[in-house]
């Protein structure tokens, strides 16, 4: 890829706690282009989270340590900031969207004392230039009646209204990256549609790269160009969007698109991925998806395999790659 | 400012979904969270007697002359032990002076120590505290293990004993001697208290937007969690108020010329069961100084739970 805004290449994650060594995040490996936006698909424990939280380098460490590969924003590999520099790139050069608004925002704070707070820290303008841009933002985010929002505390808001002003300040210094982390999990099915379009509109608009994080298939087919899905820590899935969602290559993917209903299949019963997600301190060896994989045979134990080409930008990591269907 | 919220009566705003439309403010005050809270204590009874006493103690110790018509220190031995009267409404003591007006002085010397602990615990406690809970790692351990061994040594002891190094003083010594021992307690709450802020998903979300941590302590971590501190600071005037006539009891807190309920105890005790009022008056305007300041607390502690203390409101 030419020129790619974020590089993330083998990339560990590992929790030292009192049990023993987990690794969240295995060598995690993707290239992410200019206005891009890259799905990161995978369950609760899948490392998915972790990874995004270790480019913005805000792990709480310990337990979380960065044991090995590099984070490259452009040219500049982050892991080598020091902290200075490093809460440069925060907020001004990629920005970070949580999953629950409510707890985000600051209940003590007004909306706008939030927005302006950061504005003028960072952009170093006056109070009343920074509530002209504030209110611009909410503006641009969608918010009804801004000025009326500007004085609101964040319990007067709603899930919906409130991240979308979580958005408006992610947008607020210009980032090159944003690292949507759930965005839409804690809405309702309807506002999650809004907010969804909302971000895939303002990535369009400022060609703003956007890694979206989400355990959702439908919403990351919807939104993102590329799919990359997690398992134990480690891609083992990487490829356009309807490439992987029409050619699954990976077993935990086909199960995973097997397993969401469909409308015209009204009697049968939903196939479910058996056994349970994987136990990371006592991660099974080889591939770590093989105790719960139809397709396993004995060499699926023995050693992880290889990340492959399997069609045109589309990587698999799986011995069995050419059997897999949806 | 309510109602800029609403659109006016002849537009029609397009809702962006059902959720929305109803989240917008019906016309209902802007309310702040701590404008919540003084909602809640303009409710609650037990905070107009607390503000009602506390009030009228500290009109006591700024103008006790409001209160008088008698000089406190003119003591004429010949009226020792008068009994109640007009001339004298609490009698007099066994020097012969206005026991009213003694009483009245009292409240002075009692809520210059109250304060005086109260105020210099929470400077302890938002720093020391506030450091030990956020940097974590040595700096907790440091002033954790420093705390525990304050702590371990109770107040009225530990006070005691280094005031009897002292031979008794005046109200700004018994204050920091009574503090020396006292800090542990507030520390530890701002301790914990940040050590639970910290993790909030607005610190988290901050630190992504390039706040430095000393900022983030300041600015979002400490006004969250400051109402625990405030209940707390108002037992801590109560209860440094008794420690500090418990140790004036004792013979080792203040001294004479100073007023103070302590003395005046000491010297009733010597005169008990038959001149029992010597010992009631003080006594009764000690509880209740000690009891507003407690109601106080309580009062604080109910209308800003559960928002202020971390809940989810």
């Amino acid at each position: 890829m030419a020129d790619p805004v974020l590089t993330v290449d083998d990339l560990h994650v590992e929790f030292h706690t009192d049990d023993g060594v987990v690794k969240a995040v295995d060598g995690v490996t993707y290239e992410l282009g200019k206005g891009e936006i890259l799905a990161v698909l995978g369950e609760s424990g899948s490392g998915k989270t972790v990874h995004a939280r270790a480019v913005l380098r805000i792990l709480d460490s310990p337990p979380a340590h960065i044991t090995g590969g590099r984070a490259m924003l452009g040219d500049v590999n982050l892991f080598e900031l020091d902290e200075a520099d490093m809460r440069e790139v925060r907020g001004a050069r990629i920005a970070m969207l949580f999953q629950d608004p409510h707890t985000a925002l600051d209940p003590v704070y007004t909306v706008g004392d939030q927005i302006v707070e950061l504005l003028r820290l960072r952009r170093g303008i006056s109070a009343k230039e920074a509530r002209g841009q504030a209110l611009e933002l909410l503006e641009r985010v969608g918010i009804p009646s801004p000025e009326g929002r500007l004085n609101a505390y964040p319990h007067q808001l709603s899930g919906g209204i409130a991240q979308r002003v979580m958005v408006a300040m992610a947008v607020a210094l210009d980032p090159v990256l944003l690292l949507a982390d759930e965005p839409t999990s804690s809405l309702d099915v309807t506002v999650q549609a809004q907010v969804l379009e909302l971000l895939g509109s303002l990535v369009s608009e400022t060609e703003m790269s956007m890694v979206l994080i989400t355990h959702n298939l439908a919403v990351a087919v919807g939104l993102a160009d590329r799919i990359a899905v997690m398992y134990a820590g480690q891609l083992v899935e990487l490829g356009p969007a309807k490439e992987v969602y029409a050619n699954p290559k990976h077993p935990y993917t086909a199960a995973l698109l097997r397993s969401i209903p469909d409308i015209d299949r009204r009697d049968e019963r939903l196939p479910a991925i058996t056994g349970s997600p994987p136990n990371l301190l006592h991660a099974p060896s080889g591939c770590p998806f093989h105790p719960r994989c139809g397709y396993a045979t004995e060499i699926c134990p023995t050693a992880m395999p290889p990340l492959e080409e399997v069609g045109p930008d589309h990587l698999t990591a799986c011995y069995h790659w050419d059997q897999v269907e949806r | 400012m309510s109602d800029d919220l609403l659109p006016p009566p002849d537009t029609e705003v397009k809702p962006h979904s059902m959720t929305e439309a109803l989240a917008l403010p019906t016309g209902a005050k802007q309310l702040t969270l701590w404008g919540d809270v003084w909602r809640k204590l303009k409710r609650d009874k037990r905070f107009y007697v607390a503000a009602f006493l506390i009030a009228i103690f500290v009109l006591m110790a700024i103008a006790p002359f409001l209160f008088l018509t008698k000089d406190p220190n003119a003591c004429p031995i010949s009226d020792s032990t008068l009994p109640m009267s007009k001339q004298h409404w609490f009698g007099t003591d066994i020097l012969g002076c206005d026991y009213y007006s003694r009483v009245i002085y009292g409240a002075r010397t009692s809520l210059e120590v109250g304060l005086i602990v109260s105020s210099l615990s929470i400077v302890i406690a938002l720093s020391f505290g506030a450091a030990a809970g956020y940097f974590g790692g040595w700096v907790d351990t440091v002033i954790s293990r420093w705390a525990d061994i304050w702590f371990s040594i109770p107040t009225i002891l530990g006070a005691l004993l280094v005031l009897t190094l002292f031979n008794g003083g005046g109200p700004v010594l018994v204050s920091l001697v009574i503090v020396m021992f006292a800090w542990p307690d507030m520390t530890r709450l701002v301790r914990s208290t940040v050590i639970s802020g910290k993790s909030r998903g607005y610190v988290r979300a901050a630190r992504t937007m390039g706040s430095r941590g000393r900022r983030i302590l300041r600015r979002h971590v400490l006004p969250n969690g400051i109402a625990p501190v405030l209940v707390f600071a108002a037992y801590v005037v109560g209860s440094s108020v008794g420690a500090e006539a418990g140790l004036t009891f004792l013979g080792v807190g203040l001294r004479l010329p100073t007023i103070s309920w302590g003395l005046q105890l000491a010297v009733a005790d010597t005169r008990f069961p038959e001149d029992a009022y010597l010992m009631f008056w003080p006594s009764l305007f000690l509880c209740l100084l000690i009891g507003a300041f407690i109601l106080l607390g309580e009062s604080l502690r109910d209308a800003m739970d559960p928002k202020l203390f971390g809940g989810d409101g």
